[in-house]
């Protein structure tokens, strides 16, 4: 058989070459298409605050002014939008149509390695467009504060969950149809639950502790401590149910692609 | 005995009730080119899915390049290149942005890459075409793409799944010639086919498949040889006139198989006193693939 200097070290799990493989072939694939999901991804959130800010009838709400409530709770959203999205129609996209997948994993790419470099480009793009809104609502008047730095790193984690989250959807589903009963059972009520465009005060009681079930709540209410001022360790237990939610969902999105990929 | 780049015994795959490869057993000896024959559907594809690990035996041993599968998959993939049978490139991208991509996943060193993406972009004539997005290209160049993007890292074995399967003739013989190159650099290739002449110009050794298992293996002309002879009488006519040839030439010993218009009557070889009327052609592999699982190829 082979000799021995042709075998080589055995090769370990995640290795950083295969997953820098994957991520070269998104950083490249997003090299031609990167001025539309920026576009998207901008003028989506201005036309919320627009629309919510000064739509509103209100203009100040649970202690904020409106606008600085809206700009940050619907970073959010941006990241929800940027992640759970992409990855759920990206992956079915490259999985069934594209075949992409298929030409990964015949490289020394496992199920495992994709799957994470799929989610943490994701992520990462979830991090940045995730800071569009707040920026953009900096320019409708919202004080810039150092803690801003801190909400790149909070859309990233929730990002990754995110991701992860679209990809298992992928990986379990039969048709792009599918997609219709996550977003309309999962999704919207989850995004209407998070306490972006108002607070969750006055919500029946059993509302309020439901919302500390979705990992979108937590990520709105990070970056409004992170904006305004941080909540101590109430704070870290919301990161820590982030980081939670993301691991058991990557663990999930593995699961289920390696249902679909590997016969 | 030279070692073997693929080493299979008795693998079995099944899909539910269906048994796609049924015991199967394949060798492939390094620097030599095996073609995997046979109809749509005899376990070709799955095949080359159990080599990369894609899919995963449920019964038999599998060895490729030395390394056990499905355990040391990985390591056999890393020098290992795969054409597979439907086009999976990145059709938004460009030539060199594909071959970048893929010089990336079979983890090239900085330092050689781009040495490596020239060459693969020479092999595969597409140097002038470097800037094309996929999405541009002919069928043509994107299946040479689709072979140059595997070849980037300079695999030990080549896996061609189907590799000219839906292109013109002029088109297939520039990649017949491709891949020729490829042999006589001493590259390992097992490439499945349903074309007989790809076959027969291709392979060092012919490995005739059929509902998932082996029925034959050998060099083309041996095949050949053995199971069909030298020269095959064809007969046109009517049916009817097809049917009483079929019975006088069974009648006389001698094997025989249909085609659309005409009957094949095998084993015809020099003169030996056979009185139909009929044209003498050379033996070929699709006969002794006919006569072996008694159904049509292609």
């Amino acid at each position: 058989m082979a000799t021995a200097e042709a075998r080589g070290a055995p090769l370990g799990r995640l290795e950083r070459s295969a997953l820098t493989g994957v991520l070269v072939r998104e950083a490249v694939n997003y090299s031609s298409y990167w001025r539309s999901s920026t576009f998207s991804s901008t003028v989506e959130p201005t036309i919320y605050l627009l629309a919510f800010g000064f739509g509103s009838i209100v203009s100040r709400i649970g202690g904020y002014d409106y606008v600085d409530f809206v700009g940050t709770g619907t970073v959010a959203t941006a990241v929800l939008f940027s992640s759970a999205f992409p990855a759920m129609f990206g992956t079915f996209v490259k999985y069934q149509f594209q075949r992409t997948y298929d030409a990964i994993l015949a490289a020394p790419v496992d199920t495992e390695e994709l799957v994470t470099a799929e989610a943490l480009w994701i992520a990462t793009r979830a991090g940045v467009y995730g800071c569009v809104p707040m920026l953009v609502a900096i320019v409708f008047g919202l004080d810039p504060s150092w803690g801003m730095l801190a909400v790149p790193f909070i859309g990233w984690v929730a990002g990754f969950g995110w991701a992860c989250f679209g990809i298992s959807i992928a990986g379990y589903a039969k048709s792009f149809e599918n997609f219709n009963y996550v977003v309309s059972a999962v999704l919207t009520p989850l995004f209407l639950l998070a306490g972006s465009f108002f607070p969750l005060d006055n919500f029946p009681q059993w509302a309020q502790v439901l919302a500390n079930l979705n990992p979108l709540h937590h990520c709105v209410v990070l970056v409004r401590h992170a904006v305004f001022g941080w909540d101590g360790w109430k704070d870290f237990a919301r990161l820590g149910a982030l980081a939670v939610f993301g691991l058991l969902v990557w663990r999930i999105a593995i699961h289920a692609m390696t249902r679909k990929l590997i016969d | 005995m030279a070692e073997l780049a693929i080493r299979l015994r008795g693998v079995v795959k099944r899909y539910g009730a269906i048994t796609a490869v049924d015991h199967l057993d394949l060798d492939v000896p390094e620097g030599t080119c095996v073609g995997l024959l046979g109809p749509n559907g005899a376990g070709k594809s799955t095949t080359m899915r159990l080599l990369t690990a894609q899919a995963i035996a449920d019964e038999g041993e599998l060895e490729v390049l030395g390394f056990r599968l499905p355990e040391e998959s990985k390591q056999a993939r890393a020098q290992c290149g795969v054409v597979p049978q439907l086009d999976n490139l990145d059709t938004t991208l460009t030539v060199e942005q594909n071959l970048l991509v893929f010089a990336h996943l079979y983890r090239i060193e900085r330092s050689e890459r781009r040495e490596a993406i020239e060459r693969a972009l020479e092999m595969s004539k597409l140097v002038g075409r470097r800037d094309s997005r996929v999405d541009k290209l002919s069928g043509g160049m994107r299946r040479r793409l689709l072979i140059a993007r595997a070849l980037v890292h300079r695999p030990r074995l080549a896996l061609l799944d189907e590799p000219t399967v839906g292109l013109d003739p002029q088109v297939r013989q520039e990649l017949w010639a491709l891949i020729d190159a490829l042999r006589s650099e001493g590259t390992t290739i097992l490439m499945s086919t349903h074309y007989i002449e790809e076959a027969q110009r291709l392979a060092d050794t012919v490995l005739i498949m059929s509902h998932g298992s082996a029925v034959a293996a050998g060099p083309p002309f041996e095949l050949v040889r053995e199971h069909a002879g030298q020269e095959v009488l064809e007969v046109y006519g009517p049916p009817t006139r097809l049917v009483e040839v079929e019975a006088e030439a069974e009648a006389a010993g001698m094997r025989t198989r249909r085609t659309g218009t005409s009957i094949s009557i095998l084993g015809v070889d020099g003169t030996n006193g056979f009185t139909i009327d009929g044209e003498r052609r050379p033996a070929n592999l699709e006969d002794v693939f006919v006569l072996l699982t008694g159904e049509e190829i292609a």
